[in-house]
């Protein structure tokens, strides 16, 4: 045994050395980039240059760590030390929403925000205390893997298989969606093209070396997403507290926030501005409730407008204009419908007041606001639960190499997590105070730069419009996209572009990471579960590395065709990923191990239950599948569809026991199977093997 | 094989600090921010309660309670005589 434990010693020091040379590497390489800026080199070079070095470093550590040995395959050996898996499973866990759009999402919803925040590290409280150190003892492949032992047979087996798919797949394409994004919006490449070139950088990390790589690699990109995202908060706290520690001193820029809001909330601009959004709502209410009539009039204006101006030889611009106003009018009344409502409930929206950032669940009445209550309630639930069961999570404390490592490796995995958590809440409310301090107040002949930029790049991320022609910007007439904080901080506190590549970086850090766990948690599924242990028991070693291969290339270039068609809203896709996991894999996983006398039929049962109340609840409540299908319910307390886990879940683990408890209890050997688990060495069992 | 007296022991004292851990879990969680906006009326160092709870505060103490029960139950696994051999 001392020998081993030696060699896992001394692999521990090696590791420690590799990245720390690579971490002083790449600040060498991030001075080199900002000599290359001051010498003028143009930003769409640096942006490459980001791009290639950061894919071409993952590609290096990919290749570096192929394998054709199937425990490194599907485990990375079981050796990684805790503190490394903890790195690994940092940036497997935070998704391109957790680095670019959590800060904005808190700027937006204040206190209501902080679900996300909650939701996303408690997880792990559950993951520690009822998962990790068993699962590691249990010590197989997959998570499909320990819920056919326990339950015995190809049934729960496959639907675990199917959940894990379906919960993986859905927030692949969230994934994939993203790197395609921040590609596009980095190097000027489309798209769709984009979303190819991300795709590459996932398979290079993960083709070769499978869980070997995509470990190593994701160690590298927890490292890089880390630096990202704190060298911009760090400076933007020092611009306005003098102290480079934002997340102790922003208690007095949240207080001044909290006053500032109270003036806006009075300023007399700021409600004139309001009340003409809130005059256009009402108008566009009066065209909806005219309807079909006010859409052939309002057609038949337009057009006597175009051939009037024709005929009084208007100036071209003036025809130009018309002419492209009923171009673009709605093709037709229930088209108007739709583009009308969307405007009334846009202009709506704006003209509310700011929503007091501190202040949990505002709303205009007890009723709504209790109702805002129930759902961050229900939403931190489902996110905590959904985290103790994502297979793609979960599946990292098979790689520890001791039951006791899994139990730090928690640990440490909530702990590089939480830096950035921690942190977020703090750059929403500095960024706030910026924006509501100096942007606000300003006059419309001198924006800050950064504004210009940005609104130039999507004017969905950013616009200022003087809509009540004072050449003042007032607060109302500013409307912005969460992704933005994130993004234009190094700019709004006047960092080279050099760090705004940084973040950039980082971000691609953060989706590529967490999309080659997905995808080899899917391609594992298919390729352990169904393939070998379903279709084909006596296949070599050799084959199950080949078809783990080829599955794995099949299933990235099917997520990448789905992310390509563009599917709908990010958040909701991953919230129902969340929901999904916990209702199909909470209650089976956990009494599992904590409930000798969970049988086979409960856990069919249980699971199937679980998977149908939540997808019931989405399909039937979640307007992107009711316009699809034309049925519409309505929601039970009033519980948003994202948060279906919450019915689910409960739902599952009723079924679970009441159906066990009718039928009759497990053999013998299941029995022996938890005992087993249960205790990191029971009696005088043979040691288990690295 | 055989559970010995001991091993019940192991794990009825495993079952025991879940279940303390996991109501501090729950009340950090759910009941403070249950009352949120009554707690919000107290403010630390600029910041009202109830919002540093959320942002900060139980985050944390789920690091706190993964910390202690990664220790309890190393040091747990060696008293029973349960703990794997010497990898460190």
């Amino acid at each position: 045994m001392s020998t081993a434990a030696f060699s896992q010693k001394s692999f521990t020091e090696q590791l420690k050395k590799y990245y720390t040379f690579y971490t002083g590497g790449f600040f060498i390489f991030l001075v080199g980039i900002a000599a290359l800026e001051f010498m003028g080199v143009p930003n769409k070079i640096l942006g490459y240059l980001f791009l290639l070095a950061t894919i071409g470093l993952y590609a290096g550590i990919g290749i570096m760590s192929r394998t054709t040995d199937l425990s490194e395959y599907y485990v990375a050996g079981r050796r990684v030390p805790a503190v490394f898996n903890g790195m690994a499973t940092g940036a497997d866990w935070m998704s391109a929403a957790s680095f670019i759009g959590m800060a904005g999402g808190l700027y937006l919803q204040g206190y209501d925000g902080l679900a996300f925040i909650m939701g996303w590290t408690g997880g792990y409280v559950l993951v520690a205390l009822f998962l990790a150190p068993y699962l590691r003892k249990f010590g197989q492949f997959t998570i499909p893997d320990f819920l056919g032992e326990r339950y015995g047979g190809n049934i729960v087996r496959t639907i675990g298989v199917f959940a894990a798919i379906l919960a993986s797949f859905v927030y692949v394409v969230a994934q994939i969606y993203g790197v395609g994004l921040i590609t596009a919006r980095f190097t000027g490449l489309e798209f769709g093209i984009g979303v190819f070139v991300g795709l590459l950088g996932i398979l290079v990390c993960s083709f070769l070396g499978g869980m070997r790589a995509v470990t190593w690699t994701q160690v590298a990109q927890y490292i890089i997403l880390i630096i990202a995202y704190m060298i911009p908060v760090v400076m933007l706290s020092y611009k306005h507290t003098g102290v480079p520690v934002p997340q102790a001193v922003y208690g007095t820029v949240l207080a001044k926030v909290t006053e500032r809001e109270k003036e806006l909330l009075a300023d007399p601009k700021e409600i004139e501005v309001r009340g003409i959004f809130r005059e256009r709502a009402a108008a566009l209410d009066a065209q909806i409730k005219g309807l079909p009539g006010s859409w052939e009039t309002g057609r038949a204006d337009l057009a006597k407008k175009v051939s009037d101006l024709k005929g009084s030889n208007a100036p071209a611009e003036a025809v130009a204009a018309a002419e492209k106003a009923l171009a673009g009018y709605p093709a037709s009344a229930d088209a108007a419908r739709t583009a009308w409502t969307a405007a009334r409930n846009a202009n709506t929206a704006r003209a509310a007041p700011p929503r007091p950032h501190a202040t949990p669940f505002p709303g205009a009445t007890e009723e709504a606001r209790d109702t805002a209550r129930l759902n961050f309630l229900a939403l931190v639930f489902c996110l905590m639960v959904g985290t103790a069961a994502l297979p793609h999570i979960l599946m990292r404390y098979y790689t520890t190499p001791s039951v006791k490592e899994a139990r730090r490796s928690v640990f440490w995995s909530l702990f590089f997590i939480f830096l950035l958590y921690f942190t977020a809440p703090a750059l929403a409310v500095l960024a706030k105070f910026d924006i509501y301090t100096l942007l606000v107040g300003d006059s419309f002949a001198d924006l800050p730069a950064w504004v210009a930029a940005w609104s130039k790049v999507d004017p969905k991320l950013l616009s200022v419009v003087d809509i009540n022609k004072d050449g003042i910007v007032q607060l109302a007439e500013i409307t912005l996209g969460q992704d933005v904080i994130v993004l234009a901080t190094p700019e709004i506190v006047g960092l080279p572009y050099v760090i705004s590549g940084l973040v950039a970086a980082g971000g691609l850090a953060a989706a590529l990471s967490t999309a080659d766990g997905l995808l080899l948690t899917i391609a594992n599924a298919l390729s352990h579960d169904v393939y070998y242990k379903m279709v084909n028991p006596n296949a070599s070693t050799q084959r199950r590395l080949v078809m783990a291969k080829a599955l794995l290339l099949v299933v990235a270039i099917i997520a990448a065709y789905v992310t390509s068609l563009n599917p709908g809203d990010i958040l909701f896709l991953v919230g129902a990923a969340f929901s999904l996991a916990a209702s199909a894999f909470f209650p089976a996983l956990v009494l599992g191990v904590f409930w000798k006398r969970a049988n086979k039929a409960g856990a069919i049962a249980g699971m199937l239950t679980g998977l149908a109340v939540c997808m019931f609840y989405q399909l039937t409540t979640y307007p992107f599948f009711t316009a699809m299908t034309g049925y519409k319910m309505d929601l039970w307390f009033g519980i948003a569809p994202i948060s279906a886990g919450i019915f689910g879940m409960p739902a599952g683990m009723l079924m679970l026991i009441v159906v066990s408890l009718l039928t009759a209890p497990p053999g013998r050997s299941v029995q022996e199977m938890v005992e087993n688990v249960r205790y990191p060495v029971l009696g005088n069992e043979a040691k288990q093997g690295a | 094989m055989q559970l010995t007296q001991r091993h019940e022991e192991y794990w009825s004292r495993n079952l025991r600090i879940t279940a303390i851990l996991l109501a501090i879990w729950f009340v950090v969680t759910f009941v403070v921010s249950y009352f949120a906006r009554e707690l919000n009326e107290i403010v630390v160092f600029g910041f009202p309660l109830g919002f540093y709870m959320g942002a900060q505060g139980a985050l944390i103490v789920y690091v706190v309670i993964i910390g202690y029960y990664a220790w309890y139950m190393n040091r747990l696994d060696k008293e029973y005589g349960v703990a794997e051999g010497d990898d460190e």
